[in-house]
This record gives structure tokens, C-alpha cells and sequence, in this order.
């Protein structure tokens, strides 16, 4: 590869990661880059090894081999905080929040601004701080919330904003999501685009980790498929339709692949050879008749 | 027919939902203050029913005789706020107090070093505690239970089950003595209290002792040493503890091994009259002094009006049942 020039070079590029936990080969090989402001999914069945590279990239585990670069340069996350410290943030399955506080703690939690009283010994927490940071990041995100609400009280998806809030409010330039319409409301994959194109606008790098083709399909611009431990295909969204990565999930190889094929869902089946956008908005369709109707 | 918001609203009608506004924010003000307002109607009940109840000398015998009962119940907040419970407290008053007996004759001069003892006997339990729930991962109830059973041992082990009395004068002092018009025991407390509302409210470790409290899954995700909080707590609870072991013995002018038995029951109920939660994430130190305070008020003013003490632990009771009740009704 020669120099690329800094638009299209990638924001973070993982390569060759390899991970075992002792006899098992979690992770064999496995290569991605996310460009700047991309929203990439990482499809795959459970185990396939997702969640494992994710927390390579994180810094939760160190790969066995294999290296990680961010901005073309070489790096490493030893730890979680080093991971987060140069902008890489996750959003959990569960949102990671704590009910029992307000919105502003939540976002701040663990990484609380302070200030100092009678010197630097006696540090209380900004909460003025806070409060102002929460208003501009849930602005930024275009889901007003206020700061001082208890997160009990909070829906489906403002428990969402507040989790990606977090990971605004700390400069992130990537933002992980695992599974992120798991604990939402079925209705809620549109509130998802709009987040994750807000993101975009704000020229910020998205990884989903999903086991949702429907999901994947509506808010990636790329897409990796992982079976085993590795990478199975790389694709834009339009390349491929569902039912083929659906097989690619499943079987690993598009080489045997029927567009007949057994082992996927006969909805998904009639309708995948149509392109992707139409593909959800049919099921969506679907959805809402077949709700009707029985 | 199913009942949804929309219809309700049209059934009700715009009146009735007023009311049911209405009513859900007195329920949100009694729950919020609730304990605050009987606090206010038991001491208006006293001072006119009770002989001598509003006098300086009873108002400050009430604080002095809830001090030791209120050191132990402020570590205790720190502790249920993670969800957890320090059953070994009373025991530690015991063994503490013991300590601090046995080495204040001999110690001369040196005033601090039968207390730092002393304190440092309840750091030791407090670190046994928090090994056993962090490290074990014992249920703190079992946890606390084995070491409440510990410092008992080993209070009645060291003197044989006998009582150490005499202390020397400025040991003495520690439970006697007044800095103007204000018992010693008093200002310990109050400090303390002070020192504890600021950390509980306005520190970073406090507000990880909530999310602890609140989810300690997610709590770990975004990258607090859940481990560390739970140790500082134990910790704290066992300094307070003992705190109150040495306060006590000090008034006593000697230790019983027995000392502080029971403790335990009496501190949880102060701590959830105040309004803090058995399940964790909920409670304020504030709350735990007005829980302190009123226990403390309700069995002084009893004994002025010479009611059996047999009906005091009673009154408790129905007390922390009324308290628990109220709790529900939090806006929170």
C-alpha cells in the first residue's frame, strides 16, 4: 500500500488478530478497518468470535498476535482506559447504566470531572460541569433529556442516548455497539438510523455488532461477516442481499449458496433478491400486516 | 375490555386526573418527608407531654446517648448503599472497646495509642468482612454474620469473659468530657457525620458507592473498581464501629466483652428509618442522623414519661414498619 490520502485512510484498522483461550482458537486471522465517520457492522452468529475482537479493541483482552493501528499508526490498548483514552468507546448490550442515578452521574460515571476545594487534596465533583456537558452532548444527539432525571425513569431508548451520550462526551471518535436494538422496542431500528447518521454528521466511526441482518442492513455502509473466528466476507451494503449473507452466517461460503436455499427463514427467502433498503422495508410491511391481520 | 391510558383519560375526565395528580404528589411529599414531619410531631408531643423533655441538659443528654448508636450507623449507610449489610458491628464496639480498655492504663501518656489500637482493631474486622464478600464471594449477611462471631471470640477470649474497668483521665475523657457546652462524644459524632455527608455526597468514591449500590455490573463496565469501593465501605464501617466501641467505653470508664450486643439491630433500623435501602443504591447520611436522632428521641422521651421499658423495643418496631412504608412513597 502507498501513502492514501487522509480522507480515505482508515480510522482504525485491526490486523491479523489472533486470539486462543487455552485449547480454543477464538479469533484465527482477523482483519478489519473502519474509515473515519463509517458505520460498519460485524455480523455473526454467537461464538463466531464478534464480541472477542471487540474486546481486543477495547483493550479488555490482548491478542496472542496480530496488531492494531489508529490513524495509520501503530498502537496498543493494555487496558480498557488506554482503549478509551484515544477515543474508542463501547456501548453495551445493556446500556451499562445505573438506574439508581441521574442522567448527568450516568454519563460521567467513572470518569467524573472534579474540582479542587482548600487545593488539590480535597476534590469534590463538578456537577455543574456535568449538568452542562450532558445538555450538549444529548444536543448534539438531537434527543433531549433532562440531566437531572433519574434514569429509572427513562424509556428504551433514551437509556440508548444516554449510553452514546457517555461515549460523546468523551471525544470519541469510534463508537462500538453491541447489539443495540436488543433492548429496545421492535419499532426502534428507525430511531437507530437516526442516531447512527447523526454520528456520521458528526463525523464519527460506528462498529455494530449484530446478529440482525434487517439492522445491519439499515444503518452499515459496510459490513464484515465472521464465522469461526474469522472473516468469512467483506461487503458494502447492496453488494450482497440478506439471504446471502444470512447463508454466509450459517455455512461460511457463498460457493454453495442457491438463491432457493434451505436454512433461511421462507420470509427471508421470497424476498431476497431484492436489494437491501427494500428488504427492510418489506419486512417491516410484513410486520405490520401479519400484526393486523391475526 | 382493556384498560389503556387513552380511554382512562376520557372515562376521567380532566378533573379526576387533576385530583390523581394531586394525590400522587402527596403521596411523593409524605414519602419524602414523612419521617421529617413525625420527627417534628414526636418532639412537639414531648416538650408539651414530657416533664423536663425541652431542657438543654435532656436535648443534649438525647445526642450524647445517640452518638455512639450514630458513629456505628454512619459507616452502616456507606455499607447498605452498596447493598450490603455489616452484621459484626456490635461485636466490634465489644472488641474495640476491649482493646482501648486493656491498653489505656498502660499506655501512660500516650493517649493515642490504646485509640489507634482500638481503631485499628475495627479496620481488621472491616478487612476480614470485605475479604470474605470480595474475594470470597460470600452474601455479606454470612460474611458479617462469621465475623460478628469472630470479634466476639475474640473480645471474650482476650480477658477471659471478664470486665476491664479504670481508664486513665484522658481516655476518660473521651466519653465524659465537654468542650464548652457540648459533650466530646457529641462533637465525634458531628464531625463525623460531617466528614461522611461530604464524602457520601459530593466525592467521586461517593458516587461509586451509589453505582455500586445500583448496578454493580455496570458499574464494572465503566471501569470502577467495584472491589475497591466495596473494601473502602467494609473499611469505614469497621473504623466507625469501633469508633463507637471506644466512645463507649470511655462514658463506661471500662469495657464488658458483651458491649454492644445487639448493636447491630438497633444501627440497621436507624439507618432504614432514614430512608436507606436494603437493596442498595438508595440513602443519605442526613437521613441516617434524623433516623439516629428520632430513635434516640422516642426512647428518651419514654423513659421521662415512665413508660415500661418493656414497650420500647415495641415502639421501634412499629416505628421502622411506619418507615419502611413511607420509603415506598419516595419520589425517587
Amino acid at each position: 500500500m502507498t501513502d492514501a490520502p487522509p480522507a480515505t485512510a482508515p480510522l482504525v484498522a485491526l490486523k491479523d488478530i489472533h486470539k486462543t483461550f487455552g485449547a480454543v482458537s477464538a479469533l484465527r486471522g482477523v482483519s478489519i478497518d473502519v474509515m473515519p465517520g463509517e458505520t460498519f457492522a460485524l455480523l455473526g452468529d454467537n461464538a463466531a468470535g464478534k464480541s472477542t475482537l471487540m474486546k481486543v479493541l477495547t483493550g479488555v483482552y490482548q491478542p496472542d498476535r496480530g496488531s492494531i493501528e489508529l490513524d495509520g499508526k501503530r498502537t496498543e490498548f493494555p487496558t480498557p482506559s488506554a482503549s478509551r483514552d484515544q477515543g474508542v468507546e463501547m456501548v453495551y448490550q445493556d446500556f451499562a447504566l445505573a438506574d439508581n442515578l441521574d442522567v448527568r452521574t450516568n454519563i460521567f460515571l467513572g470518569r467524573e470531572p472534579q474540582k479542587n476545594i482548600l487545593g488539590p487534596l480535597l476534590r469534590i465533583i463538578d456537577r455543574k460541569k456535568m449538568e452542562s456537558e450532558t445538555k450538549r452532548v444529548l444536543e448534539r444527539l438531537d434527543i433531549p433529556i433532562n440531566p437531572r432525571l433519574k434514569v429509572k425513569r427513562l424509556s428504551g431508548g433514551q437509556r440508548q442516548a444516554v449510553a452514546i451520550g457517555r461515549a460523546l462526551a468523551f471525544d470519541a471518535r469510534l463508537i462500538i455497539m453491541d447489539e443495540p436494538t436488543a433492548n429496545l422496542s421492535v419499532a426502534k431500528v428507525d430511531k437507530l438510523i437516526e442516531v447512527t447518521q447523526r454520528l456520521k454528521d458528526l463525523g464519527i466511526a460506528v462498529i455494530i455488532i449484530t446478529h440482525r441482518l434487517d439492522e445491519a442492513f439499515a444503518v452499515a455502509d459496510r459490513f464484515a461477516v465472521m464465522r469461526q473466528g474469522q472473516v468469512v466476507g467483506r461487503f458494502r451494503v447492496g453488494e450482497v442481499s440478506e439471504a446471502q449473507v444470512a447463508h454466509l452466517i450459517s455455512h461460511g461460503t457463498l460457493d454453495d449458496y442457491v438463491d432457493t436455499g434451505s436454512g433461511i427463514p421462507e420470509e427471508r427467502r421470497r424476498i431476497g433478491s431484492t436489494s437491501s433498503m427494500e428488504t427492510v422495508d418489506a419486512l417491516a410491511a410484513r410486520g405490520t400486516t401479519n400484526g393486523s391481520d391475526s | 375490555m382493556s384498560i389503556t391510558m387513552d380511554n382512562l383519560k376520557t372515562k376521567l375526565g380532566p378533573a379526576d386526573l387533576k385530583e390523581g395528580m394531586t394525590a400522587t404528589k402527596v403521596k411523593r411529599f409524605i414519602g419524602d418527608y414523612g419521617i421529617i414531619i413525625l420527627f417534628v410531631v414526636i418532639l412537639v408531643f414531648l416538650a408539651a407531654a414530657a416533664p423536663n423533655f425541652l431542657t438543654l441538659n435532656n436535648i443534649v443528654n438525647v445526642v450524647r446517648q445517640s452518638s455512639i448508636i450514630g458513629l456505628i450507623a454512619l459507616g452502616m449507610t456507606f455499607i447498605m448503599i452498596t447493598a450490603g449489610i455489616d452484621l459484626s458491628v456490635g461485636s466490634v464496639v465489644g472488641l474495640a472497646g476491649m482493646t482501648f480498655a486493656l491498653l489505656a492504663p498502660a499506655s501512660g501518656g500516650a493517649f493515642w495509642l490504646p485509640l489507634i489500637a482500638g481503631l485499628g482493631v475495627g479496620l481488621l474486622v472491616g478487612f476480614l468482612s470485605a475479604a470474605m464478600v470480595v474475594w470470597g464471594a460470600i452474601l455479606p449477611f454470612l460474611a458479617t454474620l462469621a465475623t460478628m462471631a469472630i470479634a466476639r471470640t475474640a473480645a471474650l477470649v482476650i480477658t477471659d469473659g471478664q470486665v476491664v474497668s479504670g481508664l486513665s483521665g484522658p481516655a476518660e475523657w473521651l466519653g465524659s468530657g465537654f468542650i464548652g457546652p457540648i459533650p466530646v462524644p457529641v462533637i465525634i459524632f458531628l464531625v463525623a457525620a460531617i466528614i461522611c455527608e461530604f464524602v457520601l455526597s459530593r466525592t467521586k468514591f461517593g458516587s461509586h458507592v451509589y453505582a455500586v449500590g445500583g448496578n454493580e455490573e455496570s458499574a464494572k463496565k465503566v471501569g470502577i473498581s467495584t472491589s475497591r469501593v466495596l473494601f473502602t465501605v467494609y473499611l469505614i464501617g469497621g473504623v466507625t464501629a469501633a469508633l463507637g466501641g471506644l466512645v463507649l467505653t470511655a462514658r463506661l470508664d471500662g469495657a464488658a466483652p458483651v458491649a454492644g450486643t445487639g448493636y447491630e439491630l438497633q444501627v440497621i433500623a436507624a439507618v432504614v428509618i432514614g430512608g436507606t435501602s436494603l437493596f442498595g443504591g438508595v440513602g443519605t447520611i442526613r437521613g441516617t442522623v434524623i433516623g439516629v436522632l428520632l430513635l434516640g428521641v422516642v426512647m428518651n422521651g419514654m423513659n421521662l414519661m415512665g413508660v415500661s421499658s418493656y414497650f420500647q423495643q415495641g415502639v421501634q418496631g412499629v416505628i421502622l414498619v411506619l418507615a419502611v412504608l413511607l420509603n415506598r412513597w419516595k419520589s425517587d
